[in-house]
């Protein structure tokens, strides 16, 4: 245990923790604004999947890794339309209607990439580059975590405060706020309770069809089937344990990508403690907040409940 | 007659255009890859009926779903939305292998009663834990039973792979087989087919008659209409979820134990085969009712018997996944109602909205 604690190297394991929390903070991210629109999102993980393979596809296809991060945005809004339109317009319930994107986002992705990517790729567009932005990233310590990064990492750390400052800083905050917590008073006021939802909905679409690109263009440069593997139900784990908010959400997702860092440092490192029990973390934790144990959780009042006009 | 019209469009009519309209999307889906829909159908449905051995099979798929979907169903009459299916059926089959390589010695009339129900145990004190901190806490059931799904793959994962159940001189991390007397009976000579059939048989009248026959089953589905007239009534509406959720999980356990005893004799780490999700397609094409769940199951193993041999058998090859496009595609379509009213012309109103769970915040 000393000589593990002696060898550890500190500024790898936090840089680790950052790429690996990447993609849980961008979806979680999305499903905060669309929680606070009143809008359940446990599709997430569809709608990241989805984004990783539409994203490959065209990057495959047109071999320009950027076009594919902008393809994999899109195909993301695209199928959170198909979740609000349901949601929204056909009254589906909202988990329901977030089962079929998970589902469907299964089926639709495993039967294109066996036609065309599984036959086609002999090589694939390979990973996006890594950026070191001048000055910044030759500062000690924190040079090599959060300047030496690619593309999704970066746009990550720009989201958390982006969304940070339009949920509680602007007229669209409000209004997404007021659609979440009572939806009734807020469409008494002119808001369209409709609308406000729909482009967060699809908002939320993006930002985790963005999470998806990390998969397959940041991480590894291909797209293998199921390849985000849960990440966005732990995104909907973090977004409840950050209670609703941006930078409570990347908190916890560093939390919950620092104990998948650490369990593979340890298990490297030949320290006893098995894995599956650090692996458990994020879900545990999540458990006693949503049951109140560590400071309630409370959700947006009205999240879930489909609007009626009357 | 009115009445009549409504109960067959409900009960038939919707879900048997759903599926229809499901292989409509799949086939869309398929010629969008270059492929041939009939091909790809005609294939589904040799591998899942008329192949060697594929009737049996298709039974052998259909077991798991008819446990699974009475679960869901039961979880959503009373306003339930038992997501964590998937968990329950692994630990329920952890707890339920653990029974049956322990005991020895039994005669198999006394040691699969004692498994099944060990499995049972197993699902029941899963889907508890989501129960009680929804009647104690008011904890989503969503939200938990996601959660506890993959701390049950890391809890199955921890014991099958480092020592507290893993087989000796095992090639691959796998538990023991359990006791041979634990093993349930081939049914149909030639085939994999076992008496887990049976049981599925048995287990959809037992569910009928425990929601709509008893004093629990009036509670539960009291609560699932209206949690404050029930409180009002008298009945405790916290220890109607954690018993219904319990149930539910039970279910769910005993398809994972069914499972094991019927066909691989064991458990490996190897999980994320879909069950939960599966399950809820089951008990929204069956509309909740237990009667529904047999021919639902049928549907849904009947896909996943055929898929296999759609893949090998077309060309351009036709994944198997794309069942799981029929299977979204169905579950909207069920769940849509105004989709659906639109579809048969139909006024509001006259087709039951599908209000699977209650969020009334007053529930603890």
């Amino acid at each position: 245990m000393a000589n593990f604690l002696q060898t550890f190297d500190w500024v790898q394991f936090l840089s680790a923790t950052l790429i690996t929390a990447t993609p849980l903070t961008l979806a979680a991210l999305g499903g905060v604004i669309c929680e606070r629109a009143g809008v359940v999102n446990i599709a997430l993980e569809g709608i990241m999947l989805t984004g990783a393979f539409v994203g490959f596809a065209v990057a495959l296809a047109t071999s320009n890794l950027y076009l594919g991060v902008v393809a994999a945005v899109v195909a993301g809004m695209i199928i959170a339309a198909l979740h609000a339109v349901l949601a929204i317009e056909f009254l589906v319930d909202q988990i329901v209607s977030g089962t079929v994107i998970n589902i469907l986002a299964v089926g639709i992705t495993g039967v294109f990439y066996r036609n065309y990517i599984q036959a086609a790729a002999t090589r694939g567009p390979g990973t996006l580059p890594h950026w070191d932005l001048p000055i910044l990233s030759q500062v000690p310590l924190l040079g090599p975590i959060l300047f030496q990064n690619q593309l999704v990492t970066y746009a990550m750390l720009l989201a958390i405060p982006a969304v940070h400052l339009l949920l509680f800083h602007t007229v669209w905050g409000l209004r997404t706020r007021a659609c979440g917590e009572h939806p009734k008073a807020a469409e008494t006021a002119g808001i369209s309770v409709f609308r406000v939802r729909y482009v967060n909905v699809i908002g939320s679409g993006a930002l985790a069809g963005l999470g998806g690109a990390y998969f397959s263009l940041q991480q590894i440069g291909n797209f293998l089937p199921n390849m985000t593997g849960g990440r966005g139900f732990i995104a909907l784990a973090a977004m409840i344990f950050g209670k609703w908010t941006p930078i409570g959400a990347f908190g916890a997702s560093l939390l919950f990508a620092g104990s998948d860092a650490l369990g593979q440092r340890l298990q490297i490192g030949g320290i006893a403690l098995p894995y599956q029990f650090l692996g458990m973390l994020p879900y545990i934790l999540t458990i006693v907040v949503v049951a109140g144990a560590m400071g309630r959780a409370i959700a947006p009042a009205a999240v879930g409940r489909p609007y009626r006009k009357s | 007659m009115a009445r009549w019209r409504s109960f067959a469009i409900t009960n038939v009519a919707i879900p048997l255009t759903s599926v229809l309209a499901g292989f409509a999307v799949a086939a869309i889906a398929v010629l969008a890859t270059g492929g041939d829909p009939a091909a790809a159908f005609l294939a589904l449905f040799q591998g899942a009926f008329t192949n060697p051995n594929a009737f049996p099979e298709t039974l052998v798929s259909t077991i798991p779903y008819v446990f699974l979907g009475l679960g869901v169903a039961l979880g959503f009459r009373a306003g339930l939305f038992n997501i964590g299916a998937e968990g329950q059926f692994y630990v329920g089959s952890l707890l339920g292998v653990f029974a049956g390589y322990s005991l020895t010695g039994l005669p198999a009339i006394i040691e699969v009663p004692i498994v099944l129900l060990s499995g049972m145990a197993g699902g029941f004190a899963w889907a508890g834990i989501a129960g009680a901190l929804k009647a104690r806490f008011g904890a989503h059931e969503v939200i938990t039973t996601i959660m506890l799904n993959y701390i049950a793959f890391l809890l199955a994962s921890f014991l099958i792979n480092k020592g507290a159940m893993t087989a000796p001189h095992a090639s691959t991390p796998r538990t023991p087989d359990v006791d041979p007397a634990a093993i349930l009976p081939i049914i149909f000579p030639g085939s994999r087919l076992h008496a887990g059939l049976l049981l599925a048989i048995v287990a959809v009248p037992i569910v009928w008659f425990l929601l709509e026959r008893t004093t629990v089953g009036f509670r539960i589905r009291t609560v699932g209409f209206n949690p404050g007239a029930a409180r009002a009534a008298g009945i405790s509406v916290g220890w109607t979820i954690f018993l219904t959720m319990g149930i539910s999980g039970a279910l769910a356990g005993l398809a994972g134990i069914v499972q094991a005893l019927g066909l691989s004799h064991h458990m490996t780490d190897s999980v994320g085969a879909g069950y939960g999700f599966d399950a809820i397609a089951v008990a929204l094409v069956a509309r909740s009712n237990p009667w529904g769940i047999l021919p639902a199951a049928f549907l849904f193993g009947a896909l996943h018997s055929g898929a296999g041999f759609m893949q090998l058998a077309t060309e351009p090859q036709v994944s198997a996944d794309l069942i799981s496009v029929v299977q979204a595609m169905v579950i909207m379509f069920i769940a849509a109602p105004a989709l659906v009213s639109w579809l048969f012309r139909m006024r509001r109103g006259q087709v039951a909205t599908v209000t699977i769970t209650q969020r009334e915040a007053d529930l603890a």
